[in-house]
């Protein structure tokens, strides 16, 4: 008997009999032909402590960022994440409750999902929050779904300044729904807004942006949003929370739907997930959203209180008819999100904004001032940028890897090779100066060795 | 039903909850308030103004306006919002098709272990390996519990899971040459309402498939509508009624003999774990979900996963990026190490491609893979074991008393980890309806089962109490419905305008429907 059922075996004959069964394989009301008729071939159950020894061990071969300098980026960022937020959300009250089916007794987690979208949007400038979507790229792709929906049309323009990953989603969803995916490329570190005018069409249902984009250039999401209306179609841009605390807000701009990452708002690295996606829109959707939303209302008494509103968009309403499939809210990861934008606070997100735009200006000036490695772009920056050099960026990772440090995140041929370099407020100066010295040690023993064998060639 | 109290049915005095009218964290803000202290940039020569080094037009005018509040605040303000929650821990939650079984504390423990919780998702491989082997062996061991050789952690959840098996399905047809003939997924109209909006999504259409007398697919109805045009049937075994299909060989055989994928819902995969697999059943793919049957916390909505498991037949499409276990022979006879990598589309050019950012939901996957370690093989099947005879023990209970006569079994069949009662009987006679009941019971400090779902049950209760309730807490469940039945007979208004006690009275949800207001119009 494992430690998390409690029926014994006196138990189990009396429960048998109650229900007039004599063995638990008569409950088993399965055809014999699909009985599975051996034990599962798995190892035997572990005691706590085993089980604990086991996954400290292969926790224990990762290089996290608590044993390296982490500059790692491109969507998930390593932010501190004040201990507040671990010690609310391990509360069993918001950790194991269901979706709130029952308002009466979840009053809790729905005003949190009020809470919530208020806040984002607020950061987005948008009057209308979803609860929470899974994760950033498929946000991206829901964006696409929603704009088919309202523009009834099936093409998709997207930047190449959108994250690589979220392009591959939208285009891995667009099969199905099905909708055509053109692209077009950057100039400058920013989209190429000649090329746009000129890739976006009467058939156009959305064009995509990055703001700031993958290669950390801010867009200018105002001429962007003219293009795209101009041909009647939406303008989604895909965000960063953090940056939004300084940027002109995507609503200001003429953005339709501001759709995001929810990772760099207090949220664990995780190597990946669990995060939450947000997704923000103008009024005009507000049929279209997708996910769960929370709403402001009153009980019989009139007592203030909130539910899930606008439910017949949902799938478990609606069926085939659904704005989307999804049930999650990523609740408690969103909740973790609240409760960070609470402790930063109005003035906090503006403070975190600034110091990221002064420390990513510091290196990546410090970075290109070594020999041999320059700029991709120019372009202005928040708190990421991208770099090139003349080596073998795989190998001057492992270099940095050995010193402990994780330089970046290579960028593919699609962006020149070159080297995406993220920077949040637990990069210190010193930090900063250390990564370019690893990074000038290896550059200057490449060229040395190029001369060596440059001279020995001649 | 010894020393069984009745809640209060009035609400004439308020609670103390009841009193505390509801504040957001925004109407708690003061100005100068804070919580945070952001460090100094410390950059060398001091600041500039920021709009030296980004141009003024591209920055906010005013400020977000997030709350401004302390730390103690924060703590007061969500301290309070949890207390304004029921959850797992506080008592029964017998919601049907959601497995609400019991969330071990060693799972958090381990997933935050830094190198879980601080490893950044684009780390590179080699210095990831302890995370890719974790992956790889959930993968494995879900594979074996599914009966099926491929795995794929990477689905966000359920619904997305879903979505990735109609994606499967469409990338198989295609490469067929019959992508333009297959237009049509077959779903049961039992179906949990995800199946149907999946198929939307993925570009197909629903075609319902009826239930027989005994709570199974109809087969004649199958027959009739599996034909050329189908791409794949979605069915969830046992079914929302909580009943194994006794014609699951048939079905399978007749949609894979007319070319249809075939689409296995495991939202009740706990019923069956170590019992009956989906990949011996016929199944092509099925979906796992880790916050039901592995023990991932629902977190009030979410996170959970969606794991899919695949045929040799669908291998080739399945998401990437996809783990790879690399044999690396020492080369003197020692046992040989092993490698992971993460393989893309250039070597898996089939592939449907991503289906989200970077791996999946590991924290996630570290959880449930840590809970499979606890049980092993043996503790799988006996929690499957165990989630059956809680149910059949509490549908014996119900079938006793009130509940017996006015809550009769939907489909009066032997049910696996959970059953469906209709509450027909009690609205006729009592004129009380399910809604009703499940109201009163949150008097009685319980979550009601899940309720009007299936949607072909009349006033449907759908009961699933999971293995790591007690019986004592399963005879509580059975009394407090007895009582409220008892209670119904003698005055029936007492459970139409239930709850009493809770935070909040029944809502007005007609009214947040009509004039919704999502967000909270800051001055």
């Amino acid at each position: 008997m494992s430690g998390y059922t409690s029926v014994t075996d006196g138990e189990r004959a009396e429960m048998l009999a109650t229900i007039g069964a004599s063995s638990i394989d008569e409950l088993f009301d399965v055809p014999a032909g699909v009985r599975l008729d051996r034990d599962l071939d798995l190892p035997d159950g572990l005691s706590e402590a085993e089980v604990y020894e086991r996954m400290r061990a292969l926790a224990g071969r990762n290089a996290d960022a608590e044993s390296e300098i982490c500059f790692l980026g491109a969507g998930m960022y390593d932010h501190y994440a004040p201990a507040i937020v671990d010690a609310i959300v391990s509360r069993s009250e918001f950790l194991t409750p269901y979706t709130p089916y029952q308002p009466e007794i979840s009053q809790g987690g729905l005003q949190a999902m009020f809470e919530f979208q208020t806040a984002m949007s607020e950061l987005t400038g948008l009057p209308l929050s979803s609860a929470g979507l899974y994760e950033g790229p498929s946000t991206v792709a829901s964006a696409g779904y929603l704009a088919i929906g309202a523009t009834k049309r099936r093409r998709f323009v997207v930047s190449a300044g959108v994250n690589p990953q979220s392009r591959e989603t939208l285009a891995t969803y667009s099969a199905g729904y099905p909708a055509e995916v053109a692209g077009v490329g950057l100039s400058g570190g920013r989209t190429d807004l000649d090329a746009l005018a000129a890739a976006v069409d009467d058939q156009t249902a959305a064009v995509f942006v990055q703001y700031p984009n993958f290669l950390g250039a801010v867009e200018d999401l105002e001429a962007i949003a003219e293009i795209a209306h101009d041909a009647g179609a939406l303008l989604v841009a895909a965000c960063d929370p953090i940056a939004l605390g300084i940027l002109r807000t995507p609503g200001d701009c003429g953005v339709d739907i501001a759709v995001g990452e929810g990772q760099p708002l207090g949220n664990r690295l995780d190597y990946g997930g669990p995060s939450f996606g947000f997704f923000c829109a103008t009024e005009a959707q507000i049929r279209r959203m997708p996910g769960r939303i929370a709403g402001e209302t009153t009980d019989v008494d009139g007592r203030r209180g909130f539910v899930l509103a606008l439910q017949t968009r949902e799938q478990h309403i609606r069926r085939e008819k659904a704005t989307h499939n999804i049930c999650t809210a990523q609740a408690l990861n969103a909740l973790g999100g609240m409760i960070y934008l609470s402790w930063l606070g109005r003035r906090g997100l503006v403070e975190l904004g600034e110091l990221l735009v002064r420390r990513t200006h510091y290196a990546r000036e410090r970075l290109t001032a070594i020999d041999g490695i320059e700029a991709l772009h120019d372009a202005p920056i928040v708190r990421e940028f991208a770099i090139r050099f003349d080596a073998p960026v795989e190998r001057v990772l492992d270099h940095c890897a050995a010193a402990g440090i994780a330089a970046g995140v290579p960028l593919g041929d699609e962006y020149g090779n070159g080297l995406l370099v993220a920077i949040t407020e637990q990069r210190t100066i010193a930090q900063i100066d250390r990564l370019a010295e690893v990074l000038e040690e290896d550059l200057r023993r490449t060229a040395d060795s190029r001369e060596q064998t440059a001279g020995a060639a001649t | 039903m010894s020393e069984f109290v009745n809640p209060p049915a009035t609400a004439e005095v308020p609670t103390p909850m009841q009193r505390d009218r509801a504040t957001t964290i925004f109407e708690r803000s003061v100005p100068g308030r804070r919580a945070a202290a952001i460090p100094a940039s410390g950059v060398p020569g001091g600041d500039v103004p920021i709009d030296e080094l980004i141009p003024a037009e591209l920055l906010r005018d005013e400020p977000a306006r997030l709350p401004e509040v302390s730390e103690p605040e924060i703590v007061r303000h969500y301290t309070r919002l949890s207390r304004r929650n029921f959850d797992l821990d506080s008592g029964i939650y017998p919601l049907g098709s959601c497995t609400m079984k019991h969330n071990p504390r060693l799972n958090e423990r381990v997933a935050a272990l830094p190198g879980h919780a601080r490893l950044h998702p684009a780390q590179a491989p080699a210095r990831a390996q302890g995370a890719l082997e974790l992956i790889w062996l959930l993968e494995r061991s879900l594979s074996e519990i599914c009966g099926l050789p491929h795995v794929s952690l990477q689905p966000s959840a359920g619904s997305h899971g879903e979505l990735a098996g109609l994606l499967l399905t469409r990338a198989f047809h295609a490469a067929h040459g019959e992508a333009e003939q297959r237009t049509r997924v077959l779903t049961p109209d039992t179906a949990h309402g995800t199946n149907p909006a999946s198929v939307t999504m993925a570009g197909y259409e629903v075609v319902k498939v009826a239930t027989n007398e005994e709570g199974g697919v109809d087969l004649d109805d199958l027959r009739a509508k599996t034909d050329e045009r189908v791409a794949c049937l979605m069915l969830t075994n046992p079914n929302t009624l909580g009943l194994f299909d006794r014609n699951i060989a048939e079905i399978t055989d007749t949609v894979r003999a007319a070319g249809g994928t075939l689409y296995y819902d495991g939202a009740n995969l706990n019923a069956i774990m170590g019992h009956s697999r989906p990949g011996d059943m016929g199944f092509d793919i099925v979906h796992v979900n880790l916050h039901k049957s592995f023990s991932q916390p629902h977190g009030g909505g979410g996170p959970g996963a969606g794991p899919i498991a695949v045929s040799d037949r669908i291998e080739p499409y399945l998401p990437v990026p996809r783990i790879e276990r690399v044999e690396a022979g020492t080369g003197n006879g020692d046992a040989p190490e092993a490698r992971f990598e993460l393989r893309g589309a250039d070597d898996h050019p089939d592939s449907i491609g991503r289906l989200r950012g970077f791996q999946g939901n590991f924290g996630v996957f570290v959880r449930s893979y840590a809970y499979i370690l606890s049980l092993g093989g043996d503790g799988l099947a006996e929690a499957s074991e165990t989630a059956v005879l809680n149910a059949n023990y509490l549908l014996a209970r119900m079938r006793e008393g009130r509940a017996g006569k006015y809550l009769p079994v939907a489909f009066d069949r032997r049910p696996m980890h959970e059953f469906v009662l209709s509450g027909s009987g009690a609205k006729r006679e009592l004129g009380v309806k399910t809604l009703d009941i499940a109201k009163r019971l949150l008097d009685h400090n319980m979550h009601p089962p899940t309720v009007y779902f299936p949607l072909l049950v009349d006033e449907a209760l759908m009961i699933e109490p999971t293995e790591t309730e007690t019986r004592e807490s399963l005879d509580g469940f059975a009394d407090a419905v007895e009582a409220i039945l008892a209670e119904a007979e003698s005055d029936p208004e007492i459970a139409r305008q239930a709850p009493y006690t809770t935070p909040v009275r029944r809502l007005d949800e007609a009214g947040a429907a009509r004039s919704p207001v999502v967000r909270q119009q800051l001055g």
